[in-house]
């Protein structure tokens, strides 16, 4: 209490004043978040409903009641599987290079610099790049895969640097002691590396896919549009639940704005729930590590 | 099984395990260069078949690319990114204006203020925003931000109207540069906050307790102990923000009234931007119109891949900031 005395009201004043800023700063950021969630919730749970998630929007007018979003839940899924087939092996492998081969080399360095770069690449370019590239040079038509590949661009970056970070966490003695035992280096980062890193490398997958299962802008120009199911992800156009949303958004009617809030309820559920399961499946292995 | 494992793996090494055992290793060095190599080659990629299908695009238009207002590519071929370039960079600076202070700010609550046990779950609050799909936020900001700053911004343009940014005549409010710019400031908060919070964490220790001990309050300790380190995080981070900013497409299409104009009137309903072009352009466009559509996207490529790459370099170039990349 006593050095208390010995500061200046002004100096004390400053100090408190900058303390309800810095508490003001964060209330600031939490209200939007609770905003957004009332709202999806409030809104979302009036078509919440058996019909929304069993029934496409074929053969639904424009003024209709009913539809759902049966079609774009099953198009998310598919492509964000396929998306993850894409860039996980990929993804893995080079976190592995840059890890275990690299040895801080010019290409190793070209490499990490780059794949911070592409996280930056936005989501539209990469939509750009897969309708540049796949369906206008290529030839191919809008598909679900097209929109996979688009989505395996934004997922890549996120992959790497999570894998990276876990095989980093695993100790240089584990390898070491492996190599003592004569086993070779490639079969030591099979079956002692991947192994003790594994969970970590889960919860990076996880979380990149729930990043890309929101994505809208990549689906809007590879997959195009459609009304109805189409559960092969190879021909013909697809729809995504991001895609739902903002198409029924768009509409001017009240149905189909309704259909919109229920279409982004599911998808912040999916979302959160993929969040949720990797934060748990990290915070199980390694309560110490949390922050 | 003993035995098993050591003639697998560990065993005399027979020429023909010897040879087996590089052909595994040779193998899985060539898969891991080669998936390296393949992010490398993705990056260069784009950027080629970008150039590649803009061209014919850029050939047939009427008018010069980079100063040209319109955008009308499917009917005239007179089309051009100045006002979309332009719309661009001012929503992204003014999302920059407003979220820079506040994550500043989070990110002192969460590494300087709040109570050791509640750090982790405030931190991770925050990160939730970042998780919340950009469709969300459009939609949000369609039937909830944009009715609620439509009488605020009214009383801007009536009292600070001399203001060139509040100034305009007419329609005031609604769909207008500024609500986009919020939903913006709203999705790039987490990943400055983030990045800021990291590099706060790691200000020196020592050099904390010294200010603190030399009787400095708080305030003047992260003052003079923790901003100076972490201002280089800061910029990089406020970078990287402003590069999401301008890339981000679908809640400023739903949001912006897609006008093709340059002003400086934030508080009128008049904003676009090249992403929300392109989102907002691409169901309607013919072939010129999608060659046409790829060449905006190709400036927006280079706009973020040069912000990125100098938010990269500052971060790259401080060791202790080693592992603050999110």
């Amino acid at each position: 209490m006593t050095a208390i005395q010995h500061i200046s009201t002004s100096r004390r004043i400053k100090d408190r004043v900058v303390q309800g800023l810095v508490y003001l700063a964060f209330a600031l950021a939490v209200v939007p978040l609770v905003s957004v969630l009332w709202l999806v919730i409030s809104n979302g749970m009036s078509r919440f409903d058996v019909e929304f998630l069993t029934h496409s929007m074929n053969g639904i007018g424009a003024r209709d009641v009913g539809g759902g979003a049966y079609h774009a839940i099953v198009g998310t899924l598919e492509q964000v599987l396929l998306a993850s087939v894409i860039s996980v092996p990929i993804g893995l492998f080079t976190a592995i290079y840059l890890v275990e081969y690299g040895n801080n080399g010019r290409l190793s360095r070209a490499i990490s610099f780059f794949v911070d770069v592409m996280t930056g690449v936005p989501s539209v370019v990469a939509g750009l790049f897969v309708l540049a590239f796949w369906i206008l040079f290529l030839g191919f038509s809008y598909s679900g895969w097209a929109g996979a590949l688009a989505l395996s661009i934004l997922m890549m970056p996120t992959v790497v640097r999570s894998a990276e970070e876990m095989l980093r966490l695993v100790p240089v003695d584990l390898r070491e002691a492996s190599y003592a035992l004569g086993v070779p280096k490639w079969r030591t980062i099979l079956r002692v590396v991947l192994p003790t890193a594994f969970t970590g490398i889960v919860t990076g997958v996880m979380l990149a896919v729930a990043r890309v299962a929101g994505e809208t802008a990549p689906l809007l120009m590879t997959v195009f549009f459609t009304n109805s199911i189409n559960n092969d992800p190879f021909t013909g156009p697809q729809m995504g639940l991001p895609l739902f949303v903002f198409d029924q958004a768009a509409r001017p009617n009240d149905t189909a704005v309704d259909r919109a809030w229920t279409g982004a309820l599911t998808l912040i559920l999916i979302v959160m729930l993929l969040n949720l399961v990797a934060r748990l499946i990290a915070w199980w292995r390694s309560p110490a590590r949390g922050r | 099984m003993a035995t098993n494992v050591r003639t697998r793996d560990g065993g005399p090494a027979t020429s023909r395990s010897a040879s087996r055992r590089s052909h595994g290793e040779g193998l899985f060095r060539f898969l891991a260069t080669g998936a390296g190599v393949v992010l490398l080659a993705i990056m260069a990629a784009i950027a080629v078949f970008l150039i590649g299908e803009a061209i014919p695009a850029l050939r047939a238009n009427q008018a010069n690319f980079f100063t040209e207002l319109t955008w009308d590519p499917n009917g005239q071929q007179v089309f051009g990114i100045a006002a979309l370039a332009f719309g661009t960079v001012l929503s992204s600076a003014l999302a920059l204006v407003i979220a820079t202070p506040i994550a500043v700010g989070v990110a002192l609550f969460i590494s300087h203020y709040a109570p050791r046990k509640l750090a982790a779950p405030l931190g991770y609050l925050i990160d939730l925003l970042a998780a919340v799909p950009s469709v969300v936020y459009g939609l949000w900001g369609l039937a909830f931000l944009v009715p609620l700053i439509r009488t605020p911004s009214q009383w801007l343009n009536e009292h600070l109207g001399w203001f060139p940014l509040f100034a305009g005549e007419g329609a005031i409010g609604g769909k207008t540069m500024v609500a986009g710019s919020i939903v913006l400031a709203i999705m790039i908060l987490p990943i400055i906050a983030a990045i800021s919070r990291e590099v706060f964490l790691q200000a020196p220790k020592m050099n904390e307790e010294a200010a603190l001990a030399l009787g400095a309050t708080r305030w003047e300790m992260i003052r003079m102990a923790v901003l100076p380190f972490g201002r280089p995080g800061v910029i990089s981070a406020a970078m990287l923000g402003l590069g999401r900013a301008m890339g981000e497409t679908i809640a400023v299409a739903l949001i912006f009234p897609a006008t093709f104009d340059i002003t400086f009137e934030i508080l009128t309903p008049h904003a676009n931007s090249i992403a929300a072009n392109i989102a907002n352009g691409f169901g309607e466009a013919t072939q010129i119109g999608r060659g046409a559509l790829i060449a905006s996207g190709l400036v927006l490529f280079v706009i973020t891949l040069l912000v990125n790459m100098g938010a990269r370099l500052i971060i790259n170039r401080r060791k202790e900031y080693a592992r603050a990349g999110a």
